[in-house]
């Protein structure tokens, strides 16, 4: 049975307009359009918050082969086991062939059944090849899915002029408790990945995600790490957070506290360090991008999205140094600290998806953990009680 | 033994960094490389490639290489790549020779499969490497021997809670037996150190254990007996690590076919297609961990059974070396993996390595796969008599072929069709009958079309077809969109009817425009052609698009020149401003064609690109070299269809075309793309057609007065009978169009006649079936010849050692020809210019010929005429130093084109001798039997002081020959009507073997050749107990087998087809037919004196027939 055909077109500003069949929501977005060249883990990426706003076009041609999971089963940390966060995130996906039946063991609704449920415009019969040659010359453009609804189109819009990390944070501080846990951490949620709470609390650790703007520092001796996620959009309007963490970079009283950020947590740790950032002509999306160890000399496949770097020339020499360089392109991909536990990386250690070679980093940031730990224990002045009002907080992100 | 490589330690050496500082291997100047011989089910052409890029990566780096490889079709033995070639058996005893003489620093044991791999075990066991103090580069001997012994290996994975198939290790049928019970039935078998799956196999109950485990066991000393996982789904990985533990997995690749189906006869798609990203990444990890674990430095391929509901999976199989799928891998992802692994071996790390696709991005990355690829294994079971059809755990394919689409169905069509022309794309076929559901679920080589029958024709839901044969559903609805595409067409009656959307829509789900005609043809009068679905296309502006390959899905600039065509597309990667000349690769390898026409392919184009021209290779084989990255300026991975050649030709505004290379596949559409404009280079495709027309072809050859055999063509069976009754029997059948002997037969008496003649003709009822006088006990000649403007240009003879009758690609050649007349050679030369005179050659041709000395002088007879190279000018263009491909390409575009030269009247102080490598220990069943049909998969050839030292090093260079050492056993058997078995007895008994038959007749018969004092022993024959077969060859020690068989067995209760068919499953020499069986044994009365003195000696003696190809004809051709 041939389903019924709606046409759609999709549009990149003073660009190339290539028409195909809609097999998402019925109505027209538009967005930042971004391309990622990962072959698998379309669930993972589109409810992935750091796309926010965003228009997907997968370089991988055949999506939708296995369906879409259930975006309600949660595992044993109440996380959700196949979704990175409750909703699609994206507002549009670009594929070359969708495939209108699918087949998988987890599979609850066909992607496209999915999209319109999550109001995601998707187009299907587009030479995404091209469409990211024409990405990869003329940078992140602004683009548009038209579905052919007799609407006229709507105007292209810069998602990434709004602050997007407000949209997609909690806004209460939720909890998230770990069997025989033996740390307390405190996140910052940006639009933090279900992934990353997991990777934390899997190695024993009981999660407090904080909304992005929350005032940290108040609380933050009580805890055993600070982590700061990712999240989308410019970090330039992320000015609450990067005060924050300019308290905790800054305090003596913190000078101990392991932090660990990520993607977009890494870049406003090396803001609040005084480096400075940079839009990428079109950033890194994907999941084979190889991050060199440069304290080790090891190099990690990792997975990314980000259309921002840190400049590692900005960075200031008395207090951090380049982690990892993206050997591709040469851009920064991480920072460490010279003397103190902290450290940040522009990849996704917590991969979903994408490889998970670098995970690794997790286990290193729960031995600075540990360390902080002994510390605290052998010092009775650094010792501070655990207070925070977990039990009274939601056991799931507070949307 | 400790690690040659200083440092595993990683440091931030990057090659596009300031910190660029390599720790490379010291000391190493001279690398001894391993091939892996005569291609053969399980061990082909990939080889060939991976073999090429390592060589070209030692060279980069200033290494000598040495190869041994007797494979003389294959491009890696060429010294534009290694600086010293040995034609030799690949083989502990030869490699040990060869160290003795060169003193290699270090030796590279991965990238010639199976057989290298096992060389390299058994040299460090017989402790020649430490000896020679001999640098094993790349990944450690003591890995390899985890990675090859089930239990190592088993244990190794458990160690770091990777989970492998619950396997016993059995040495006994008994063992075998008992731990089948303790897994469960089903269960399958698997042998140790075996080549693609060989001696393995399923078995549901205990009396199909009994047998296959003692078949298993003589092959093997240990098998492993494992829980069958059938229905799981099959995923492979490929993996690369460097010496410092940096990792990536280059492709993951699925099976159409679950779990069940040996990876090398399954259907396959790459990337996988059904995996979510936990899945993909769940079996990523673990491939990354077992290859840190084992310690692979290099290249490796993990094959795991992954539950199909659910995440539990397990690993089947680990190769620490190149393979068959990493070759696939490489052409599906454009990363040169063999190239890579080479360099890593010399002890670059990842991150010192330029991706060579981009040449700006580093190796140390996972390609990111923009489009789909399809691998087909291609079969040729049906040329076997007795030969079992079902595909299993054993591999039985031929050759395989890759095709790219951006979806599905394009690739999935694209590959049907290059399977064989025949199949137009996916498809049914009516064969089946009731057998449908019991194809569905028990696979054949047919499985794919039992699906196409099933959903197109018989109504089967894809739930259905999944229930039966376990495909996944995904596959099987894509499938189901094409039997949509196809009711669509149907309904279609007629060309104008046919709108814009539709032939849009069907072109990009990879329908070819000889498909679409015909299904409008189904309802329609008016009959359709390809060209009028051509024109009608063009009309509407449709035409395919070319997309690059260039590893990271166009991500970052790259400036490669791997293409493939789709429909799928608004716009093409690549300008058309070249002009190149296109050259049609082979195609895939099958009985017949094989490695010899990429040799011919690869060297046109090198030819080419010396003579300024810029080079388009068509070829969609992903084992070739042909294929390679770096050997032409553009390359399209793309299929050698009329359709498609045309397409791409316009495309390129192409200034020609050569057809005449690549064997028959590319010869078949010549007419047609000449006749719509494409410029041939060489001979005029309607000369061609003379030669290919068996009527035609006879008729020039009665006018210009060279013989050739009566013949006939049969137009009714009544004029046949009259015809073969009057030049009397036997005679010979065939179409006008042969390929490789396909459905050609000898026809003893009347009654076989009728029978024949319609498999005959089924074949090609477009063409005329032709019947000719078969001359028997004649002699048969090859003449391979290039001529420029009907004149030759260079020639040369090669004599077979059969008589005529055996097809001319079993037949073992003798090059230059030992037992023929200035005279005779004088009158060759004479038909060879007289032929290429009166169909106007220009470029490559061959001709067989038959000496006929029946009546008063010897008659020269022509058989077989073909107008391009021939499977044997790699040979020829080798043994005499002569690159033949290259006079053919000068000849092509008339720049400095040779002097003619009559290369056979010289002196050669050497012969070469060319012998058949034949597969049938993979066809269970198959009658080891020599005629008309070809039936080897490969071939080698070795040089000698004269024809027997070549031979008997040739005979040894066959895979898994042993040669005979007295006292041993030697069993004879066979057709007693004639002197020749009698003559072999007489020259083996003197030489202290003893001497078996299985009946008094054969005894009586032997004992009027053999000495009195000679002892001929009777034993007795358990013909349907193959366990107690075992044992006797066991119990007498038998070491070869003579069974000269006047026909092919009728029955399997034959006791000459049970000694051949058991001679090959106990991996024994078998001699089959009468003139190798005599060469041999005068080969043996000469050689196996010293072979045994040879073995004996506790120094290294080096026989006389190891030395280089340089060595041997004194020069060192290009």
């Amino acid at each position: 049975m041939a389903p019924k055909f709606v046409k759609a077109t999709f549009q990149i500003e003073n660009g190339p307009s290539h028409e195909g069949i809609s097999f998402g929501a019925p109505n027209s977005v538009a967005g930042e359009t971004v391309f990622t060249t990962s072959l698998v883990g379309y669930p993972e990426s589109m409810t992935d918050p750091s796309y926010k706003g965003q228009i997907l076009v997968f370089t991988q041609p055949l999506i939708g082969n296995y369906g879409v999971p259930s975006g309600e089963t949660r595992d044993e940390h109440n996380l959700l086991k196949y979704f990175e966060s409750p909703n699609a995130h994206v507002i549009g996906i670009v594929v070359a062939e969708y495939a209108w039946k699918y087949s998988h063991w987890t599979a609850v609704q066909s992607l496209s059944e999915w999209c319109i449920k999550e109001g995601v415009a998707a187009i299907t019969g587009v030479d995404t090849r091209s469409v990211v040659q024409y990405l990869r010359e003329q940078g992140s453009s602004l683009g548009r899915i038209v579905v052919d609804d007799g609407k006229p189109a709507p105007a292209f819009v810069d998602t990434m002029k709004s602050h997007l990390v407000a949209q997609v944070s909690t806004k209460q501080p939720y909890h998230i408790s770990a069997q025989n846990a033996t740390a307390n951490i405190a996140l910052v949620d940006c639009g933090v990945k279900e992934n990353i709470v997991r990777c934390l609390a899997v190695r024993g650790a009981n999660v407090t995600v904080f909304p992005h703007d929350y005032p940290l520092q108040d609380v933050a001796q009580q805890f055993d790490g600070v982590f700061v996620s990712n999240g989308p959009g410019d970090p330039a309007l992320c000015g609450s957070t990067v005060e924050v963490l300019k308290h905790l970079l800054e305090d003596p009283k913190f000078e101990r506290l392991p932090i660990f950020g990520i993607c977009m947590g890494h870049q406003l740790l090396a803001l609040a360090a005084g480096a400075s950032a940079v839009k990428m002509k079109y950033g890194n999306r994907a999941h084979n991008i190889p991050a060199l160890d440069l304290t080790s000399g090891q190099c990690h496949i990792t997975s990314q999205n980000h259309g921002y770097a840190i400049d590692a020339e900005t960075l200031p020499a008395n207090t951090f140094k380049p982690y990892f360089v993206n050997l591709n392109d040469g851009s920064n991909e991480g920072i460490i600290h010279k003397t103190r536990p902290i450290f940040s990386t522009q990849f996704h250690p917590e991969a979903k998806g994408g490889p998970m070679d670098s995970a690794v980093l997790f286990d290193k940031y729960f031995d600075n953990i540990a360390a902080y730990q002994n510390f605290k224990k052998s010092s009775a002045k650094a010792a501070v009680r655990f207070e925070v009002p977990v039990h009274t907080m939601a056991t799931e992100r507070v949307l | 033994m400790s690690s040659i490589y200083e440092s595993s330690t990683p440091s931030i050496s990057a090659f596009n960094t300031a910190n660029y500082n390599p720790q490379l291997v010291k000391g190493v100047e001279s690398v001894l490389v391993i091939g892996s011989g005569g291609l053969s089910i399980g061990q082909a052409g990939e080889f060939d490639y991976s073999g090429s890029q390592a060589i070209k990566a030692l060279k980069e780096a200033n290494k000598r290489t040495i190869l041994i490889n007797p494979n003389i079709a294959t491009n890696q033995t060429s010294h534009s790549l290694a600086d010293e070639i040995y034609y030799l058996p690949v083989t502990p005893e030869y490699i040990t020779y060869i160290i003795e003489r060169e003193r290699p620093d270090a030796i590279l044991l991965t990238f010639g499969g199976q057989t290298a791999l096992n060389c390299g075990v058994a040299l460090e066991k017989m402790g020649v490497l430490e000896k020679y103090n001999i640098k094993v580069l790349g990944t450690p001997i003591k890995t390899l021997e985890t990675s090859e012994d089930r239990d190592l290996f088993a244990q190794a994975l458990k160690e770091i809670n990777i989970p492998t198939a619950e396997s016993f290790a059995c040495e006994t049928i008994d063992d075998a037996l008992l731990a089948a019970g303790r897994v469960g039935y089903p269960v399958i078998v698997r042998s140790a150190y075996a080549l693609g799956g060989l001696g393995s196999g399923f078995a549901n109950n205990e009396a199909e254990m009994k047998e296959l485990a003692a078949q298993a066991l003589s092959l093997s000393p240990q098998i492993l007996v494992e829980k069958s996982l059938k229905g799981w789904k099959e995923v492979e990985y490929e993996v690369v690590r460097d010496r410092v533990g940096n990792c990536i997995t280059v492709c993951n690749m699925e099976n159409f076919d679950p779990l069940g189906v040996h990876t090398g006869d399954s259907i396959v798609f790459a990337p996988s297609q059904t995996l979510s990203d936990e899945e993909y990444h769940m079996l990523r990890t673990a491939a990354i961990k077992i290859i840190r674990h084992l310690g692979v430095i290099g290249e490796c391929n993990v094959q795991y059974a992954l539950q199909p509901d659910g995440l539990d999976y397990r690993v089947i199989e680990v190769n620490a070396r190149l393979s068959r799928s990493s070759a696939l891998a490489s052409k599906a992802t454009g990363y040169p993996l063999a190239y890579t692994a080479a360099k890593i071996a010399l002890g670059y790390t990842l991150p010192e390595l330029p991706n060579p696709v981009t040449k700006t991005t580093v190796a140390n990355f996972e390609p990111s796969l923009d489009y789909i690829v399809a691998k087909i294994p291609r079969w040729d079971l049906a040329k076997f008599q007795h030969v079992n059809r079902n595909v299993g755990s054993a591999m039985k394919s031929v050759g395989e072929v890759m095709a790219i689409g951006r979806n599905f169905e394009e690739a999935f069509q694209k590959a049907i069709r290059q399977i064989d022309p025949s199949f137009l794309g996916f498809q049914g076929s009516d064969e089946f009958g009731d057998d449908l559901d019991e194809v569905l679920a028990n696979p054949t080589d047919r499985r794919w079309l039992a699906i196409g029958q099933a959903l197109i024709y018989e109504g089967y839901s894809v739930e259905k077809v999944h229930e039966l044969s376990k495909v996944d559903a995904w596959f099987l609805h894509k499938c189901m969109n094409m039997v949509e595409m196809y009711k669509e067409l149907d309904a279609v009656n007629s060309l104008e009817a046919l709108d814009k959307e539709l032939l849009t829509r069907a072109k990009k789900m990879g329908f070819s425009d000889k498909q679409i005609a015909l299904s409008i043809n189904k309802n329609n009068e008016n009959k359709v052609h390809e060209l009028d679905v051509r024109k009608y296309r063009k009309s509407f502006g449709i035409t395919p698009f070319v997309k690059k390959i260039d590893t990271l899905a166009a991500e970052f600039p790259a400036n490669t020149n791997y293409l493939y065509t789709t429909y799928n597309a608004t716009k093409s990667d690549v300008d058309f401003n070249d002009k190149g000349m296109l050259v049609l690769g082979s195609g895939v390898y099958r009985i017949g064609s094989s490695v010899e026409f990429d040799w011919c392919a690869v060297n046109t184009a090198r030819a080419l690109r010396e003579s300024g021209k810029k080079t388009v290779m068509i070829n969609y084989n992903p084992e070739t070299v042909s294929t390679d990255f770096d050997e032409v300026d553009r390359l399209y991975f793309e299929e050698l269809s009329f359709e498609r050649v045309m397409d791409i030709y316009d495309l390129e505004n192409s200034e020609g075309c050569i057809i005449s290379v690549g064997g028959q596949l590319p010869q078949n559409i010549a007419l047609k793309l000449q006749d719509n404009g494409a410029k041939i280079l060489g001979t005029d495709p309607v000369d061609i057609d003379r030669a290919e027309n068996r009527h035609k072809f006879s008729s020039i050859l009665d006018s210009i007065g060279v013989d050739q055999p009566e013949w006939s063509e049969l137009s009714s069976v009544e004029e046949a009978e009259e015809f073969s009754n009057r030049v009397g029997y036997p005679v010979l059948i065939r179409p006008s169009y042969v390929l490789s002997g396909a459905a050609m037969s000898v026809v003893n008496s009347e009654d076989e006649l009728l029978t024949k003649l319609t498999n005959a003709s089924d074949v090609s009822p477009d063409h005329p079936v032709v019947i000719s006088k078969f001359i028997e006990g004649a002699q048969e000649i090859d003449v391979d010849a290039v001529a420029h403007k009907g004149e030759v240009l260079v020639h040369a003879i090669s004599e077979h050692v059969e008589n005529a009758g055996v097809h001319s690609g079993d037949a073992t050649l003798i090059l230059p020809p030992q037992s023929l007349s200035q005279e005779i050679k004088d009158r060759l030369y004479e038909i060879a210019q007289k032929v290429a005179k009166a169909w106007k050659i220009t470029g490559p041709y061959n001709m067989q010929i038959i000496k006929d000395d029946r009546n008063h002088g010897t008659t020269l007879k022509v058989i077989e005429c073909n107008i391009r190279a021939s499977r044997s000018f790699p040979f020829v263009s080798k043994v005499l130093g002569r690159n033949f491909i290259d006079a053919a390409v000068k000849a092509f575009i008339g720049e400095d084109v040779p002097k003619p030269v009559n290369l056979m009247d010289e002196e050669y102080p050497y012969v070469a001798t060319k012998v058949p490598q034949f597969s049938f220990t993979r066809l269970a069943g198959a009658d080891p039997f020599l005629g008309v049909e070809m039936a080897s998969t490969g071939e080698v050839a070795s040089f000698g002081k004269d024809a027997l030292e070549s031979y008997w090093t040739a005979m040894q260079s066959t895979m898994n020959f042993h040669v005979p050492l007295p006292p041993s056993g030697v069993m004879f058997g066979g057709d007693l009507t004639k002197n020749q078995l009698g003559e072999v007895a007489a020259l083996v008994a003197g030489l202290g073997y003893k001497i078996y038959v299985t009946n008094e007749v054969t005894k009586e018969y032997l004992q009027k050749f053999v000495p009195a004092d000679c002892d001929v022993m009777i034993i007795e024959f358990p013909k349907n107990d193959k366990r107690k077969l075992r044992e006797l060859f066991q119990k007498y020690d038998i070491k070869a087998v003579f069974n000269l068989a006047a026909r092919r067995a009728e029955s399997l209760e034959d006791v000459d087809y049970v000694m051949r068919r058991n001679a090959i499953d106990f991996a024994l020499p078998l001699f089959n037919e009468p003139q190798t069986a005599l060469l041999f044994a005068k080969a043996l009365t000469q050689k196996v004196g010293e072979k045994l003195k040879v073995l004996e000696s506790s120094d290294v003696l080096v026989p006389p027939e190891v030395q280089t190809w340089h060595e041997w004809i004194g020069q060192r051709p290009m």
